[in-house]
């Protein structure tokens, strides 16, 4: 039985922040993860402080806390130790874990932790942060306290919830991210701002209250079974719970998280939010807030509910490929750069799910990718497109051309950024996109079973272990699951796709003859811009050339979770298999342990303190 | 000498590096620097690539190894730089391999690049913006070195994108004119269908082989216990990466880019749509030709491919006008004679044409950039006329490749050509052997010949033969059209009465020193580049040194394509068929003279027949001129239906799931808001009330949670 009534003494005893000195003293080193998250508080709480009128002090008080943020998150990544994932049977091995308890008596902790997975996410939030606040300088010039304090909000929520490993904490920092957005997109944003912010709040909301909803139910439950009643997740991992039970609760999970990415057809609010927001907005909003439902996918959807994950992954698959060729399609005919890339994320977006969905390590490994790789590309898209809008006043394709000859430096950050996101290899969208398509292709996980409908003639060649075979003279050998091996072929359909929407773009933007007097009046970058830019391009294509940097360093929590999910999943399908009220499904994930020598054994900080020793 | 030939040879890596630092340096400081220095910069990265080029091909002849039975052997060379993607299974390392193949590759590569490089900073030297010409064009020859060098296909990869990318850059460098940025658009969405299909392939072969390495590769299909397991997957594969390979090197049905591609300067056309770029699908089939010639119904595929690609476009490039055009369709219907060559397993002839294509074609386009340089960018040959004798270091060496071109005896255009006719009419793939099918084992496709080969009798290939008929008859007329429109083009630009305006005539010059160098370079090599390959009937009666020489690119070759040149495809006119090979080249100059007598009669002695041949041939004209309208099919086809389904999406976006679902949703929302408005009047009693149902209700449904299950 719980107290209820003391959720609020504790509440009003406990507040958040006291907590943290405590933290510190208990685990006797640095705590990584809280500082991070919090950090972006004190310049909050700096910039109370400052009067409204003194904008460039706020700005920059602003923009040095969310240095100060990456600067600690720097801190995360170097201590971070990749190759403690070992195939334990948890999902994910969390690291530099820091646990309290918050509220006891309903079994509510304050518990943070990293693993290879968050890592990198957290640090494509910190890193964008500060070239979003500094992206705004030039824009922004009503309100910018306001801004300000809600851009770092946003960053607290969006850093809390990816590191949250308590499902309740990680509620309250997914609901902390949609106020402040709420916010930018509504006081700061353009002419329809008002329908974009309400069709943003209620779409979102309306997933949380799913998620919500079906998170307290699997905590009832796990009380139930165990008489412990937590909310920390690798309890809740535990939960027993019946098909029927996991049929509803994924689709309340999968839900929530398929408004956020957003997968087809749940992308409506998308391309107005997006529009409407301010730059810096719909540069966190694209690059940051969508992988909110990515990650949830993978953290939370998948491995709780892996018994309705099988059912429903070839379906999740399905909308993925429709939405990536949907959202290239619809990006190819817009008439507005801020559209068209808003669609393009839909597209990207896409890649993202069917690599995760897919169940092998390339699909993971490039699901996650494409998540920084789009980041990192949509983000930079969105900077470029607001410096066009800021010298234009105009987001219309056809009021620029021939900016390449009035702008030759933008130009060339423009076409960086843009063939990355293009999926040019050697640059950062090559690798996730590829390695999507690549772990989508070999899938087995991908297949209808007895749900197959639009292939039933043939449902005995795509079942799983009867690969498909190709008959030759000198006899047959099997090839991959034809069933994935199609959707990835229509998902590739979205590289053609996605380089005609840019390259065309591109084309009638900034190539051509200059048309316009406003286009030739356009000043050129200026030193602010071009520190604003150089990051990403030079992210663009560190990401592209090395990404054994990331990657190698998520290998290892990738290969647990897939061991994880093996076993569940096996577990899943023979109880199906028994259960004669089901139909069959199939599904078999792919495990296959990382090389050795490619992941770095130890931490940053502990293999330079090796490598100092040796010599 | 032996840590230099240990497992990471160093010399491969600095190759490819040198192109990328110059145009590092060009692209972030060039617009800074002096034009001199830009040009020093960028000539110099290539230089010192092509110097390092040479280092590792003697450091590979170096290597040579002679086995007990008199085999030469040269091994391979190769450099890891570094991991690049590991995922699971998958293992993609940033590696280089040079083995004679690569080395062939890689020296047309820097060398021909080098010569245009230089040519450049002539032929360039009035842009504003060479600097960035500059950076493209050793960009582009950085990722034209690791597609040929890469040592698995992932690296190719990236070379294969890279160079589409450049080439997309270079061809829309004039980016002011939308027609130019058009056509470098054209090019990269066309060459991204064919990659579309690449990557589909690589993956049926990484699935089926677990790995991309060549080296692996190349091992597991020519072992007999392995192969058997890429035998399944050859045809699909083969056929996906064939049809990559015909975006990149401009076949039926993705070749519609190149000839628009003609927009970016004349030296980019040189070096990247002639010599290199493009011929990088019959290098990637070459490189893979263990695996392509493990069906024969792909290797027929292929050949006709080519062949219809090779007649086709020579047929339009009669009637062009432009002379970059004429040029253009040249540069097709010449690869689709490489693909033929590919196709009928003659792999060598087909390196061979590459490489000779790539000297007198990147001289004929070098030349037709002379010409447009001294003509102030005037393209269309009816304007021209005359040349000869105010250009005559262009003219001369103008016509010494398209002597080359048009394959006449002892220029080395008339060498690979009639090694590759000789192949098209010879070689038959062992499946096609009549009763091979039924007895075939898998040693018979890796270590042994079929029976009926073994006895150097004449092999009965049953209808297959009508493959080997349909693709030599189009190749012999392919080789008539070609030697008439080169010398139609070489007549009316050079011959004649100078039909330019004036104003154009008075100002008519010879191009400077710095452009003339590469042409007279060029013009040696479309001489000389022929004797590494002399036909077998004469070098069959040479003594073994003088043969080793004559026959130098296939001695030099044989390894790679060892297997399936020894036991896949195999001649079918038995152990000695010198007789029929004399008679195919003799047919073949003969060809060739007709073409040029019918160009110089049409166009020198008599100057007005052509226009009655137009009038005649009205409709076949305007078919010809209009490129038999598969542009027009190919925008309506594609272009427009992609554009219409977006636009019927965008609807359905809008009005179906934003409007009606989310739309209808949000209307009953907003209705049930208006009930529930009367619940927030701001009544503080009332909010109690609210609040005490509320916790008991949770409560309930906590505690029926908690207990009832």
């Amino acid at each position: 039985m719980v107290e209820f009534s003391s959720i609020f003494s504790a509440l009003a005893a406990q507040p958040l922040l006291a907590q943290i000195g405590m933290v510190s003293e208990a685990e006797g080193s640095m705590p990584w993860l809280t500082l991070t998250t919090f950090a972006p508080l004190v310049g909050i709480l700096l910039l109370l402080f400052i009067p409204k009128e003194q904008i460039n002090v706020l700005r920059n008080v602003a923009l040095i806390a969310s240095l100060g943020t990456f600067a600690l998150s720097v801190g995360i990544m170097v201590n971070f130790n990749p190759a403690v994932a070992a195939a334990a049977g948890d999902a994910f091995t969390f690291q530099m874990v820091e646990h309290i308890d918050w509220i006891p008596e309903v079994g509510i902790s304050y518990a943070m932790g990293v693993d290879g997975i968050s890592l990198w996410l957290v640090m494509l939030t910190t890193f964008l942060m500060p070239i979003a606040i500094w992206s705004t300088y030039g824009a922004i010039k009503e309100n910018v306290k306001e801004y300000m304090v809600f851009l770092l909000l946003l960053e607290v929520g969006l850093v809390g919830a990816m590191l949250a490993i308590d499902l309740f904490l990680f509620f309250i920092f997914w609901e902390v991210v949609l106020v402040p957005m709420y916010f930018i997109i509504v006081i700061w944003g353009g002419a329809e701002r008002l329908k974009a912010g309400l069709t943003f709040f209620i779409y979102t909301m309306t997933g949380s209250l799913l998620m919500l909803t079906a998170m307290v139910y699997v905590y009832f439950q796990v009380g139930a079974d165990t008489g412990v009643y937590s909310f920390l997740y690798a309890d809740m991992l535990g939960a027993e719970l019946t098909y029927e039970q996991q049929f509803w609760l994924f689709a309340a999970f999968a839900l929530s998280f398929a408004i956020k990415v957003p997968l087809f057809p749940f992308h409506t609010w998308l391309p107005l939010a997006h529009v409407q927001a301010p730059t810096a907005g719909s540069v966190l909003l694209a690059a940051v807030m969508l992988k909110l439902g990515t990650y949830g996918m993978v953290r939370l959807a998948f491995p709780l509910f892996p018994d309705a994950f099988v059912v429903y992954a070839p379906f999740i698959a399905v909308l993925a490929v429709i939405g990536i060729v949907y959202g290239a399609v619809l990006a190819l005919i817009q008439t507005d750069v801020k559209k068209l890339v808003a669609y393009s994320s839909v597209s990207h977006l896409g890649f993202c799910v069917l690599g995760l969905v897919a169940m092998t390590p390339q699909g993971l490994a490039g699901g996650i990718y494409v998540m920084l790789a789009h980041g990192i590309a949509t983000g930079g898209l969105f900077l470029c497109v607001g410096m066009l809008y800021e010298r234009r006043h105009s987001k219309r394709i056809a009021d620029f051309g021939g900016v390449a000859k009035v702008m030759p430096v933008f130009a060339v950050m423009f076409a960086v950024i843009m063939l990355g996101s293009a999926g040019l290899p050697g640059l950062n969208g090559f690798v996730g996109e590829f390695l999507s398509l690549m772990g989508a292709a070999k899938s087995h996980f991908l297949s209808f079973g007895e749900y197959n409908f639009f292939l039933a003639d043939a449902e005995s060649a795509f079942a799983l272990g009867t690969t498909t075979t190709v008959p030759t003279e000198a006899g047959t050998s099997s090839g991959p699951e034809l069933t994935a091996f199609i959707m990835a072929a229509i998902g590739a359909l979205g590289v053609i796709l996605g380089a005609a929407y840019l390259i065309w773009m591109f084309r009638r933007v900034m190539f051509g003859e200059v048309r316009y007097e406003e286009v030739r009046m356009m000043p050129r970058l200026t030193a602010r811009e071009i520190g604003v830019l150089v990051p990403i391009v030079v992210m663009t294509i560190f990401m592209g050339v090395y990404p054994k940097f990331f990657m190698s360093r998520m290998d290892p929590s990738i290969h647990q979770f897939l061991s994880y999910m093996d076993v569940k999943v096996t577990e899943a399908v023979e109880a199906a298999a028994a259960d004669e009220d089901r139909r069959n499904v199939y599904g078999q994930v792919v495990v296959e342990p990382p090389n050795e020598e490619w992941v770095p054994q130890g931490s940053m900080v502990d293999l330079a303190r090796e490598r100092r020793q040796q010599r | 000498m032996e840590a230099l030939y240990a497992e990471q040879f160093y010399f491969l890596g600095l190759i490819v590096l040198a192109p990328l630092l110059g145009a590092i340096i060009n692209g972030l400081f060039g617009s800074k620097l002096p034009k001199r220095v830009v040009d020093w910069v960028a000539c110099g990265a290539m230089a010192m690539s092509f110097a390092f080029a040479l280092i590792s091909v003697q450091a590979l002849i170096n290597n040579m190894t002679v086995s007990p039975d008199g085999e030469r052997s040269w091994g391979m060379l190769t450099y890891t730089a570094y991991q690049w993607i590991f995922s699971g299974s998958l293992e993609a390392e940033i590696a280089f391999l040079l083995d004679p193949l690569s080395a062939v590759m890689v020296l047309v590569v820097t060398g021909v690049g080098l010569l245009i490089h230089i040519y450049s900073a002539g032929y360039m030297a009035e842009d504003e913006s060479k600097w960035r010409y500059f950076a493209y064009l050793n960009l582009f020859a950085f990722a034209m070195l690791m597609l040929v060098l890469g040592k698995n296909m992932l690296v190719t990869f990236i070379g294969w994108e890279g160079v589409g990318v450049c080439s997309y850059l270079l061809i829309g460098f004039w980016f002011g004119d939308d027609e130019k940025a058009a056509a470098g658009q054209k090019a990269f969405l066309v060459n991204r269908v064919g990659d579309f299909c690449f990557i589909l392939g690589m993956f049926l072969v990484f699935y089926t082989a677990g790995t991309w390495d060549y080296v692996a590769l190349a091992e597991m299909s020519t072992t007999a216990a392995t192969a058997a397991t890429l035998l399944p997957i050859a045809l699909p594969a083969g056929l996906l990466i064939f049809l990559g390979c015909t975006g990149k090197s401009a076949q039926i049905p993705l070749y519609v880019w190149l000839p628009d591609a003609m927009a970016g300067p004349t030296p980019v056309s040189a070096l990247i749509h002639a010599a290199t770029m493009v011929t990088a699908g019959v290098f990637l089939i070459c490189r893979m030709n263990w695996l392509f010639t493990l069906d024969h119904r792909l290797m027929a595929t292929i050949a006709i491919v080519g062949a219809l690609t090779a007649f086709f476009a020579a047929t339009i490039a009669l009637v062009q006008t432009d002379i970059k055009r004429v040029l253009a369709y040249s540069t097709v219907s010449q690869l689709g004679f490489m693909f033929m060559a590919v196709g009928m397993g003659a792999f060598v002839a087909a390196i061979f044409h590459l490489m000779t294509h790539a000297f007198f074609k990147a001289l004929l386009f070098l030349g037709a950039g002379s010409v447009i340089h001294g003509m102030h960018h005037e393209q269309d040959m009816r304007k021209m006329g005359g040349l000869r004798k105010l250009m005559p270091y262009t003219w001369a060496t103008f016509l010494v490749a398209t002597i080359a071109i048009a394959g006449v005896p002892f220029f080395s255009g008339f060498f690979s050509k009639d090694l590759i006719l000789w192949g098209a009419i010879s070689n038959a793939h062992v499946l096609t052997v009549d009763g091979a099918m039924g007895m075939i084992t898998m040693e018979h496709f890796t270590s042994a010949l079929v029976p009926a080969a073994a006895g150097g009798e004449a092999l009965d290939i049953g209808r297959w033969a009508i493959v080997n008929w349909v693709v030599f008859l189009l190749g012999i007329m392919t080789a008539f059209l070609t030697a008439f429109y080169m010398f139609r083009c070489y007549f009316m630009t050079f011959h004649g009465e100078c039909r330019a305006d004036e104003e154009t005539k008075a100002h008519i010059h010879e191009s400077p020193p710095s452009m003339l160098v590469p042409l007279v370079v060029l013009a040696f090599l479309s001489f000389v580049g022929g004797y590494v390959g002399i036909p077998h009937f004469i070098t069959t009666h040479m003594p073994e040194g003088p043969q080793f020489w004559s026959l130098l690119l296939e001695n030099w070759l044989a390894e790679v394509f060892l297997v399936s040149d020894a036991y896949r495809v195999v001649g079918r006119f038995g152990a000695s068929p010198y007789g029929l090979e004399t008679l195919v080249a003799v047919v073949s100059i003969a060809i060739a003279g007709a073409g040029i007598g019918l160009a110089y009669l049409m166009y020198v002695k008599s100057p007005e027949l052509p226009a009655r041949v137009k009038e005649r041939a009205g409709k076949l004209y305007d078919l010809l001129w209009n490129k038999y309208f598969v542009d027009e099919g190919y925008d309506t086809a594609f272009v427009r239906s992609t554009l219409k389904l977006g636009e019927v999406s965008y609807w359905f976006d809008r009005y179906i799931i934003a409007g009606l679902l989310v739309g209808g949703t949000a209307f009953m929302t907003k209705n049930f808001g208006q009930v529930l408005r009367h619940l927030q009047g701001g009544n503080v009693q009332r909010y109690a009330t609210y609040i005490l149902i509320g916790t008991v209700l949770i409560l309930f449904a906590i505690l029926g949670g908690a207990t009832g299950s």
